[in-house]
């Protein structure tokens, strides 16, 4: 489970997070839908702790992020919005190097990256140096290498950017049987159809705040509108731009 | 501990894989420097041989009004080359290189000679020209003497004493050791040494920085629950151990040129064998840490792989100023001034050069002063490591 508890960040006179609050729970798909520049990278900045929060708290499993750090992200997978991978080292080295930095020991890497290589059809790959890799083998290596160590906890920043039609429904899959395996799973996007169409919850942000946090029905249903898009766009108001 | 040795592992491993990084650290870095110096003293040393085995050769006009100097010149085996020219035949013809130094006896010359008065005589060459100015030195020499032998007959036949003439007498006389004769052909060893340890680990302080942040790994990397000075740590592990290896290589390197370089021909001798390279690797270890710590900070700052590369080429720099500085003022190893390092690792290493004995002291407060100076930079690199702005 994430809690972002009230949180705030400005970088100069710019207000880019203020009071943001939400959660995010563990079985679900939590979506973060918002423009670009809207604030969601960095909330998700300090959810995972990179950023340090003016006000306010985050937790993963209750346990504070700023407070104990390792702690909570060893609860924690993350793929930020820039997942590059080393080139000069195969998909399994990018993998180890991530898992050992989390403590893992030498078998249970072997064992995890074994798992990981099935579940997201890595085998054709797994050994080859990342250089050349499509986007579609980069974001299943990102991906593994965020969930190397097994977390609980798994938040995305905008991961569907950049990919194809194939590797975005790859993605999709994905996320779901983390969802399924019971995980809470967190991302961002501002492509509205991919958070309809995956999300259990949404939490609508717009110049740093939280403007709806509901399931998909909910928002339709409050605010009365025919269909999904139009809901949307009544609850960002006409100002923020969502395509 | 463990993250230290993890990231170590890994980034040795990534950068023995570029080749940019191998061409750079094991191969550009140490080569370079001895090469290039020893095509440098072999050309020093075959021109300095070859002045004073070849005849000069000078072309002579109007000879035939000073027999007496023409005979003078044959006798101490110059090679002459009779002509006739004026005087803008002469100047014309050291310009277009036709003759390198040309002597003009101008028909005055005879009379002056004979009433004993100041007889002139023309000599050209061209100044600018580092190979025509020694000939004109040495013709110069010949024509000296000449005048004074001369001079001292001249005397003598009325009756004089010539060594009146020679008020003072000077008697040179060279403490220079050959070794120490050759420190000065060898004063920039020193450089590339240093120059050669900073590039071994130049790629690497700059992939694991700027690279990393460039290919969008950093972010990732920072969200890991290990501390954020392991991380550096390791990477400045890493850059340490290639500058390391460029280190010995340039090290061996040199040992290898200097067995082919023929220094003892022109009385010197180098004393760079086996031994003089591991002291060379004792003095300048201490270095490499401040070397990797400071290219990291100053990469840490910059966003890109390019940007990277253009604030490092200033910081290969920062070694030569001592440097520099040191040549400028002609310092000597003094105790003093091995609190200031690369300035210390120069003057240490110029003084093994020259077998002079060095002070285990000294050795050793260059070395604390070098990795006081590592620390201090590690410390600002971790912090900054720790800083939000580090995501860029």
């Amino acid at each position: 489970m994430i809690e972002a508890m009230a949180l705030s960040k400005r970088f100069g006179s710019i207000e880019a997070a203020k009071d943001v609050s939400f959660v995010a729970r563990d079985g679900e798909i939590t979506g973060l839908l918002g423009a670009n520049g809207a604030g969601k990278s960095t909330c998700l900045r300090m959810l995972y702790g990179v950023l340090t929060p003016d006000g306010g708290k985050a937790c993963i499993d209750g346990i504070d992020i700023r407070g104990e750090t390792s702690k909570a992200r060893a609860h924690l997978g993350v793929l930020p919005h820039a997942a590059g991978l080393y080139n000069n080292l195969t998909a399994r080295e990018n993998i180890h190097y991530f898992g050992s930095l989390h403590g893992m020991t030498a078998q249970r890497l072997r064992s995890r990256t074994a798992e990981l290589s099935l579940a997201l059809g890595m085998e054709a790959f797994i050994e080859r140096r990342a250089k050349g890799f499509s986007q579609g083998q980069r974001i299943k290596v990102a991906l593994a290498r965020a969930l190397v160590h097994d977390p609980g906890n798994v938040v995305l920043d905008e991961p569907t950017n950049g990919l194809d039609v194939m590797a975005i429904r790859n993605l999709r899959e994905m996320l779901l049987a983390l969802k399924d395996q019971g995980r809470c799973v967190l991302f961002s996007s501002h492509v509205m159809q991919e958070v309809a169409a995956l999300c259990d919850r949404v939490v609508i942000i717009g110049r740093g705040r939280v403007l709806a946090d509901a399931t998909v029905r909910e928002i339709r249903e409050r605010s009365g509108a025919a269909t999904l898009e139009e809901a949307f766009l009544q609850v960002l108001g006409d100002t923020e731009g969502v395509s | 501990m463990r993250t230290l040795f993890i990231v170590f592992a890994k980034e040795f491993l990534e950068n023995l894989r570029d080749r940019r990084t191998l061409l750079s650290a094991l191969l550009f870095g140490p080569l370079f420097g001895p090469i290039l110096f020893g095509l440098m003293v072999s050309r020093m040393l075959e021109q300095s041989v070859v002045e004073s085995d070849v005849p000069l050769r000078l072309t002579i006009s109007g000879s035939q009004h000073a027999p007496g100097l023409t005979q003078y010149l044959k006798a101490r085996g110059v090679k002459l080359t009779l002509s006739e020219l004026s005087e803008n035949e002469a100047r014309a013809a050291v310009r277009g290189g036709g003759s390198q130094v040309v002597l003009l006896v101008p028909e005055a010359y005879s009379r002056l000679f004979a009433a004993a008065q100041p007889a002139p005589i023309l000599l050209f060459a061209d100044s600018a020209d580092s190979q025509t100015r020694k000939i004109a030195d040495r013709a110069r020499g010949i024509l000296g003497a000449y005048g004074s032998t001369i001079a001292q007959l001249r005397l003598q036949m009325r009756g004089v004493s010539p060594l009146l003439s020679l008020p003072v007498a000077v008697n040179e006389v060279d403490v220079a050791t050959p070794t120490g004769r050759a420190v000065v052909v060898l004063g920039f060893m020193t450089y590339f040494v240093l120059f050669a340890l900073l590039m071994g680990g130049l790629y690497l302080a700059i992939d694991s920085t700027a690279g990393e942040r460039e290919r969008g790994s950093l972010e990732a990397l920072l969200s890991l629950p290990v501390a954020r000075a392991a991380l550096v740590g390791g990477k400045i592990l890493a850059t340490c151990a290639y500058m390391c290896i460029s280190l010995g290589l340039s090290l061996t390197a040199f040992v290898c040129v200097f067995r082919f370089v023929p220094l003892e021909r022109i009385g010197m001798s180098a004393n760079i064998g086996l031994h003089t390279a591991l002291i060379f690797f004792a003095i300048c270890l201490p270095f490499v840490p401040l070397g990797a710590t400071l290219m990291t900070l100053v990469a840490s700052f910059t966003r890109t792989y390019r940007e990277a590369q253009t604030y490092l080429t200033s910081v290969l720099l920062v070694p030569t100023l001592p440097i520099a500085f040191a040549s400028i003022y002609s310092l000597k190893t003094k105790s003093s001034l091995m609190f200031i390092p690369s300035l210390s690792q120069h003057l240490l290493m110029t003084s093994v050069l020259k077998d002079e004995p060095i002070l285990l002291r000294d050795v050793l407060v260059s070395a604390a002063a070098s990795l006081g100076v590592a620390l201090l930079l590690f410390v600002l690199t971790a912090r900054h490591w720790r800083r939000e702005t580090m995501l860029g």
